[in-house]
């Protein structure tokens, strides 16, 4: 199954169901990474990690491990 | 009675530059009793009336992880210490993001409060061709829906209108908010009920929204707070979880149920533009993100920063540091000589100068991080750099105050503010310390010129220069595994989320940066400042006490002799001068100090150190610095030496041990740097920190660990070099 983590510069997609149930998880859902929400990778820090998306129209750092979290429809 | 209404919204929604529009000038910041979240208030004047604003910390949940975001519901509940019950509720949101903004407002529209919003940004949302029907908003919300420009200022007389009304008339328009599934509502229901029932063991009366948010938040901060009197709590609350959402996520029930209502009020009253455009701020990212610009203009962006706070705040250190030096010479020379005198002017202007000096370097640093920071660009730099501080457990918003503690610990110790999670800012908090700062200069420096030969070394590298650099690694190299150490045990918890937004660029406002640097260098004189001085007080006493009468009449005699031996000119000049150095050192000898120093002499020796090294490195409590001055006076110099002083650095060289060996050789002098590498003898520093951290525990561990571990390490050090014969290189 592809998860967010996965996607390069430049892809779009879909997000499907988010794994666990930890304050990451509930932050992510806070923040908008949610279920049927679009989301698209804008970068990669110049060390690889974070990671920047567009989601709800803003943008979100956050981190590979994190983003690991958040499976594609 | 004044009405009280509380300011609520995201970060970086510009609430501040409402908060400040809104009250003028007449707003106060205090503290919340027993945690470190800053309490702003202020007073509006609308229509003759007076109506109390209290703006909350930023946050995008009330599902509270946190002690800020829990002072934000206790406020809503009317349950938090020092805060009056609120009428009403003023939510911040930006225009340009309404629907991540409305999760937060549909959490507020749970409160039975009257509700204001205030729609910001909204120049900006007409620029993106964002159109917002107000009404529409207003009537799906229920809710006041007032568009502003915090900015520019406008559309705040109609919103202040709208507060007063709202404030006024306590109406709620009914519920309007999510709907959830049916067990949640009935669970929550019932829990609510039993805690109830059980009110008597928990101690207190348990509200449904607390309870509401008691059954979504697994772990959170509501629930550990309850746990901490009844810990029954966690199996309780678990049983009607797992009712609600057998295995499933409850957050993601939440979620779903509000974001589906937003969706519906979005669709209803917000048209947009099909295509996201790419906007200035995109544009600006492509650079100051980019992979090598970014990282370069980082560079450049941090160089500067380093480079103001570590030369161009030394200058006016400088003028501070002369100008209490002649200040104190002229109310001395108007006093009797005697212990007032000296009190007066080596411990009370002396202490004064100790916090002022600190001025210079607080107030640049705070004019950039809060220059950085208005404009957006805080958020990127800790995008730029979370990779390597993750290693050791932090995120890259411990960077810029890692950066600038290699400067000053105490600027870098404030700095510590723009971190989210309790758990990393404490953690670089304490490991803040051991960065080399710009006071351990002078003692690398005095040390280095008079110990180290300045041969070069493999061909290119100075070896003065090379001790140096080992002095400044010394200080990272125990700051990571210490770092890493205390997220494994003191302050272990999950991976906090990093989930940063990085906001819209914008141009950063003059009076709301002025404004925050005020307040912290205000703050920084006011609550630090006293410990600092008292500190001081306290030092200069032990080193002057007992001052015995017996001493000065002995010089005084040997005074008078001088001035009959028929001496002239300079020369008498000279010879009374040695023979106040001769006085001074004799006192210092004799003091509280003094004693203390040959009381540690056992424990010191094992550093190669005898009770004079000891005592002056006790004595630089106040500030590493002092150390040499106090060198200077018990070395019958004076205390008026400088690191580049040609006299102390002689009779660093000749002065001897009791057994009449050399007390200064190479691994003396490596021992002596590294522990002041690594201790942490500097009161003001300890002071930021129960600052920062409202407890006494924190500074007293870092003292504790500091101190520890540069005891160690310059043992090693010294017992290493000694062994290498290093003692017998002249």
């Amino acid at each position: 199954m592809r998860t967010l983590d996965q996607l390069k510069p430049g892809d779009s997609a879909v997000v499907g169901l988010l794994k666990g149930d930890g304050a990451v998880h509930q932050r992510l859902l806070e923040m908008g990474v949610i279920e049927g929400a679009g989301v698209e990778v804008v970068r990669m820090a110049p060390l690889g990690d974070p990671m920047e998306i567009i989601v709800q129209g803003y943008h979100l750092s956050l981190r590979k491990a994190e983003a690991a979290l958040v499976s594609l429809a | 009675m004044h009405k009280t209404v509380a300011v609520i919204g995201n970060p970086n929604v510009g609430k501040t530059t409402l908060f400040n529009a809104l009250t003028g000038l007449s707003n106060s910041t205090g503290n919340y009793p027993g945690v470190t979240v800053d309490r702003k208030v202020g007073a509006m004047r609308v229509n003759g009336a007076t109506i109390d604003l209290v703006d909350l910390p930023g946050t995008y949940s009330l599902a509270a992880r946190s002690p800020d975001e829990m002072i934000v519901v206790d406020v809503l509940l009317g349950q938090q210490a020092g805060e009056q019950p609120i009428d009403a509720i003023l939510a911040v949101v930006d225009a340009t993001n309404l629907e991540r903004n409305l999760y937060l407002v549909s959490q507020l529209r749970e409160f039975n409060k009257p509700l204001v919003i205030a729609l910001n940004m909204c120049d900006l949302a007409d620029k993106r061709e964002i159109k917002i029907d107000t009404e529409t908003l207003s009537k799906e919300l229920g809710a006041e829906v007032v568009r502003i420009c915090a900015r520019s200022r406008a559309g705040i007389d109609e919103l202040r209108g709208a507060i007063a009304e709202v404030a006024e008339s306590a109406s709620t328009n009914g519920i309007h908010g999510p709907s959830y599934p049916e067990e949640l509502t009935r669970e929550v229901a019932a829990l609510e009920t039993e805690l109830g029932a059980r009110r008597d063991k928990i101690g207190r009366a348990v509200p449904k929204q607390e309870a509401f948010r008691l059954l979504l938040d697994r772990d959170g901060y509501i629930e550990k707070r309850l746990a901490r009197g009844y810990p029954e709590v966690t199996q309780l609350v678990e049983a009607y979880r797992n009712r609600v959402a057998h295995n499933g996520s409850l957050a993601a029930i939440e979620a779903k149920s509000r974001y589906t209502w937003i969706r519906k009020i979005v669709a209803a009253g917000v048209r947009k533009p099909a295509t996201r455009t790419r906007t200035t701020s995109d544009k600006i990212d492509g650079v100051l993100t980019h992979k090598l610009g970014g990282t370069v203009v980082f560079i450049l962006i941090m160089a500067v920063v380093f480079q103001a706070i570590f030369s161009w705040a030394g200058p006016l250190m400088d003028l501070i540091d002369a100008s209490i030096g002649s200040f104190g010479d002229w109310i001395g020379g108007r006093l009797p000589e005697g212990m007032l005198q000296s009190l007066v002017v080596d411990g009370i202007i002396g202490g004064v100068g100790g916090v002022l000096v600190f001025l210079p370097q607080i107030v640049i640093l705070m004019l950039f991080i809060s220059l950085l920071e208005d404009c957006g660009y805080m958020a990127r730099a800790a995008f730029l750099m979370d990779k390597l501080l993750s290693r050791c457990g932090l995120s890259g918003q411990s960077f810029i105050p890692m950066l600038s503690s290699f400067a000053c610990a105490i600027p870098g110790i404030m700095a510590t503010r723009t971190i989210g999670n309790r758990r990393d800012r404490i953690t670089t908090i304490l490991v803040a310390p051991l960065m080399s700062c710009s006071a351990r200069l002078p003692v690398y420096t005095l040390l280095i010129s008079t110990f180290i030969p300045a041969k070069t070394v493999l061909g290119f590298l100075n070896l003065q220069g090379i001790v140096l650099f080992a002095m400044y690694s010394a200080g990272i190299l125990v700051a990571i595994p210490v770092a890493w150490i205390l997220k494994k045990t003191l302050l272990k918890g999950d991976t906090p989320p990093f989930l940063l937004e990085l906001p819209t660029y914008k141009v950063p406002q003059w009076g709301v940066v002025l404004r925050k640097v005020y307040g912290q260098g205000k703050e920084f004189v006011v609550r630090a400042g006293t410990i600092i001085f008292a500190v001081a007080v306290v030092v200069w006493a032990l080193a002057y006490f007992p001052h015995a009468d017996s001493i000065t009449q002995k010089f005084d005699a040997e005074r008078a002799q001088i001035e009959q031996s028929g001496v002239q000119g300079d020369e008498l000049a000279a010879a009374l001068q040695d023979v106040d150095n001769a006085e001074s050192s004799a006192h210092l000898r004799n003091s509280y100090f003094g004693r203390i120093g040959i009381a540690i002499e056992p424990a010191v020796g094992p550093l190669g150190w005898d009770w004079r090294i000891g005592m002056a490195a006790i004595a630089s409590f106040p500030a590493r610095e002092v150390i040499i001055a106090t060198l200077g006076t018990i070395f019958s110099l004076g205390g008026d030496v400088d690191e580049e002083s040609e006299s102390l650095k002689e009779t660093l060289h000749t002065v001897q041990r009791a057994d009449g060996g050399r007390l200064f050789n190479i691994p003396v002098a490596l021992s002596i740097m590294v522990f002041f590498a690594l201790c942490c003898q500097c009161a003001a520093t300890l002071a930021v920190i129960k600052r920062e951290t409202n407890s006494y525990a924190w500074p007293a561990f870092t003292f504790a660990y500091m101190t520890t571990i540069a005891y160690i390490a310059s043992m090693l050090v010294y017992q290493i070099t000694i062994r290498l014969g290093w003692g017998n290189i002249a």
